[in-house]
């Protein structure tokens, strides 16, 4: 089928600003977009710049904004995403561009870095493996699953407004830690969290919960930590 | 203008391999981690099924065991004292993966959980033994993300989004690397005692392939150009179960859990084949049996795909047959598979929970790369004789633990065991040695000069269709069957297509974030590492384990118990060495 990329480009050794530009390409229904993006690269314009490894959604490079929402572009396939034949792709938002659909991710790995993103336990540990239930062990299976693509801090209203705002990544992965039974650090990240920059400034949109690749209750998540903070108990 | 850095150590790559050595060396020397992607990008990350390790957490297990089955699965071509120590050690390794907090799925007593994977067998009874530690089918995403971790939490220094384009080697000894920064194009020379390389696989030369679009053998090609040697380049594995036509893998890990083969016709024809392991057989057979089953005309709706079938009812009737009291529900294996599960519903549209998945081989893992000592050091040639300062470990390194055809699950055993075992050489070297001095300008203006070349090239094919037809041209004459015909005519086109390569233009002449010239750059690797494949394919004139000639259908160990070296200095050459055994005299295979 054909389809149309509009896509927002942006060469910082040639412009001043960004432009839109569109480009139409023969592809599968199901290919995915990634797979359309690369045609337009490969066989119109060579000089588009976008992010991208694995397609197949596990690397978290291709975090794009497809008809306005957050997507990894190598997990939509052009039969669900292309709307009259047409598909928007632009950055994700909140993060400066660097070039065409590339932003720079360096702030959002700062966020990440801030919440003690690492297990301490200051044991000496055992010969063997320590042990843990499956029911611990399943208490933070869900934000295991994160690959830090950035699409649901990018999607976040608090964080369009503030970048300060550590973000929902980083809640994620400070959830991860605080309710694994094998840590010790979760007082520190809590304490990090309750800072004026921490969870209190997410308003519970639920943007980023919808925008997440993995599946996570991204929303579910940050609200357990903010019962943790409220109540002292870590459960 | 060029930037300078000095590290003790410089570690390029960071997946399980560069970050596992970058661990244990940065507890000693000053050591940078260089990576063309974000680490938590790296390849590692997609790596679903498991990490073996004889803990015997579920029933009876040795590391001698493990041992036989690795080097049984490499068809005798594995170095055994290798792959003693790999299996020896993968116990401890997974056991510090745990420590650092890996989260390992875990049994009911709170201890690492296990399951079965293809080739892994309990050597008195022959059956499938449950060795593959794992967290649900997303083990490696772990094993990367705890590394990373670590890394942050040990304050390791990186050099994101910067690509390696050289390695300073010369007269034997190597004191560094060349980088260009993505996002500025700007040349930047590393200057070290010691360099490891763990740029992982390189299957991009194939079409239908499992690896991640970034997996071009950078540094191998880079290697070749300075006149060192790679080794058994023509074992690349096919693995069994990729998703129909795009090569995305669904992991052995649902064999483990009990899913089967299913021809056009509806049988479960492994069983035919192999009568113990059935459908966890090795990758290399079940490959060709796939393979078989399609050219007997018993591909599914007569085309070139079979199922992998795992729905409950059909694994609890095989169950059943087989005498495994187990049995499996929906619930159960959406716990177990969930991603494999998503990337069928997703991909394929097809629910495998109720519907049977169309699979097809996918080029998957490079057994051959860099050959290397079993502390990671970079051999020179094939007398042992080692290039000073370097090292490699992981997919790219072959040391060899896997021969001709790797087991499941010991490649993350690789990554860390070697990974490592390397880290903690290049330090205990770099601690005693001294700078050795490098003409900065040089190594920086020669790095420039492969990029400008490209950049500045006036000709008139596009890379991507060079890159389109290798690949198919690869799926072709140098896949899972092999003819010396084939191959002959492969090497021809390869090399016409290295001809057009360098009458290529691209249409990015600008710095920053110039994907279109490092895409041209690496499409120059893949067709580099092509001709070495397909000309160590040509020499071995025997089949063995992911090599099949059908001119030469039988294993040959009087001629071929051996491993390939090819050099690429100015023409081609392949010498070979002995393989090493220890205690696993060559043997028919059979399972
Ligand atoms: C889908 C899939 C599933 C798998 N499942 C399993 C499994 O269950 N069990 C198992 O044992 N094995 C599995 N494997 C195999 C295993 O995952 C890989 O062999 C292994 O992860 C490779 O790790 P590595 O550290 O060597 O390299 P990678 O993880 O591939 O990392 C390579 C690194 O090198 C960097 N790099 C590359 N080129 C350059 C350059 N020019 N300059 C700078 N940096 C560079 C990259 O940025 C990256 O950081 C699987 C593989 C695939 C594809
Ligand atoms: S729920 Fe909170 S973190 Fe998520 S998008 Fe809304 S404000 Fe942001
Ligand atoms: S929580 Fe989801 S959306 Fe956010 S970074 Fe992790 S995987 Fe991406
Ligand atoms: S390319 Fe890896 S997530 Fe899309």
């Amino acid at each position: 089928m054909k389809v149309t990329l509009k896509i927002k480009r942006f060469n910082p050794e040639v412009d001043k600003k960004p432009h839109w530009e569109s480009y139409t390409v023969d592809v599968e229904p199901t290919d995915r977009v990634l797979d359309a993006l690369h045609e337009v690269k490969w066989s119109i314009d060579g000089t588009l710049a976008l992010r991208r490894s694995c397609a197949h959604g596990i690397c978290g490079s291709d975090a794009m904004r497809i008809n306005g929402r957050n997507m990894l572009a190598c997990k939509a396939l052009v039969k669900d995403v292309a709307k009259d034949g047409v598909i928007t792709v632009e950055p994700i938002l909140g993060l400066p561009v660097v070039k065409d659909l590339i932003v720079d991710m360096a702030p959002f790995f700062a966020h990440y870095r801030a919440i003690m993103p690492y297990l301490v336990n200051n044991d000496p540990p055992p010969e063997r493996e320590r042990l843990q239930s499956p029911e611990d062990r399943a208490r933070y299976d869900d934000t295991t699953k994160c690959i830090l693509c950035a699409c649901c801090t990018t999607s976040c209203p608090s964080f369009w407004a503030r970048g300060e705002y550590v973000g929902p990544a980083a809640i994620v992965q400070a959830h991860r830690f605080i309710f694994d039974s094998r840590d010790q650090a979760a007082e520190e990240r809590l304490r990090i969290l309750s800072e004026p920059d921490g969870v209190w400034r997410c308003r519970t949109v639920f943007n980023c919960t919808e925008a997440c690749p993995r599946g996570i209750q991204v929303t579910k998540a940050i609200g357990e930590v903010k019962e943790a903070l409220r109540t002292g108990v870590i459960r | 203008m060029p930037q300078y850095h000095q590290f003790d150590a410089i570690v390029v790559g960071a997946g399980g391999a560069g970050l596992m050595a970058a661990l244990h060396a940065s507890r000693s020397v000053k050591t940078a981690v260089i990576s063309k992607l974000y680490p938590t990008r790296s390849h590692t990350g997609t790596a679903q099924g498991g990490i073996s390790a004889a803990l015997g957490n579920l029933e009876e297990d040795h590391w001698e065991w493990h041992a036989y089955d690795t080097i049984k699965g490499g068809d005798f071509l594995c170095d055994q004292d290798a792959v003693e120590i790999m299996c020896r050690e993968a116990i401890d390794a997974v056991i510090e993966l745990e420590h650092m907090g890996l989260p390992f799925d875990r049994t009911p007593d709170g201890r690492i959980a296990q399951r079965r994977f293809g080739g892994h067998t309990n050597n008195i009874t022959k059956k499938p033994v449950m060795r593959a530690c794992h967290a649900a089918d997303r083990t490696g995403h772990m094993i990367l993300q705890t590394l990373y971790q670590q890394c942050i939490k040990q304050n390791v220094t990186f050099f994101d989004e910067f690509q390696v384009v050289d390695v300073l080697v010369e007269n034997g000894v190597c004191n560094g690397v060349v980088a260009v920064e993505l996002a500025t194009g700007e040349i930047h020379v590393f200057h070290s005692k010691a360099t490891l390389i763990a740029t992982g696989g390189f299957g991009k030369m194939w079409k239908v392939t499992s690896n991640a679009h970034s997996l071009t053998g950078d540094l191998p090609a880079a290697l070749l150009r300075r006149g060192l040697p790679l080794e058994d380049m023509e074992f690349f594995q096919f693995h069994p179960t990729g998703i129909y036509k795009l090569g995305i893998l669904l992991s052995e890990a649902a064999r483990g859990e009990g899913a089967v083969f299913i021809n056009g016709k509806g049988e479960r024809f492994m069983a035919r084949y192999m009568p113990t392991l059935k459908d966890l057989a090795p990758r290399d057979i079940c490959s060709r049996c796939i393979y078989q089953e399609i050219r007997e005309g018993r591909g599914v709706d007569g085309k070139d795909y079979v199922y992998l079938d795992f729905r409950p009812e059909v694994i609890n009737r095989y169950f059943e047959e087989d005498g495994n009291p187990k049995r499996v529900d929906a619930h159960y294996l959406e716990q177990k598979l969930p991603d494999i599960i998503e990337f069928a519903r997703v991909y394929l549209g097809v629910d495998p929970i109720t519907q049977p998945v169309p699979i097809q081989p996918t080029a998957h893992y490079a057994m051959g790369g860099i050959p290397t000592t079993n502390d990671a050091e970079v051999l020179a040639d094939e007398t042992g004789r080692i290039v000073e300062g370097l090292y490699a470990a992981g997919e790219v390194a072959c040391v060899s633990v896997h021969g001709a055809n790797r087991l499941g699950t010991n490649s993350l055993v690789d990554l860390v065991v070697f990974g490592k075992r390397g880290g903690v050489r290049m330090a205990e070297y770099a601690k005693q040695a001294s700078f050795r001095p490098i003409n900065y300008d040089t190594a920086a203006k020669e790095g420039a000069a492969q990029l400008d070349r490209i950049r500045n090239n006036n000709g008139t094919e596009r890379p991507s269709a060079i890159r389109k037809e290798l690949q198919a041209l690869m799926d072709d004459k140098v896949g899972v069957y092999r003819t010396g015909a084939g191959l002959e005519e492969a090497l021809d086109h390869i090399r016409d297509l290295q001809a057009r390569f360098r009458r290529i233009r691209i249409d990015d002449k600008g710095y920053k974030w110039n994907t279109d010239l490092m895409e041209a750059w690496e499409l120059g690797n893949l067709l580099d590492l092509a001709e070495v494949t397909a000309y160590s394919a040509l020499w071995r004139q025997e089949s063995r384990g992911g090599h099949y000639r059908e001119d030469y259908p039988y294993r040959d160990d009087t001629n071929f118990l051996k491993h390939s070296m090819v050099w690429k200095d100015g023409k081609l050459e392949i010498r070979s060495k002995p393989v090493r055994i220890t205690r696993y005299p060559p043997e028919e295979r059979k399972y």
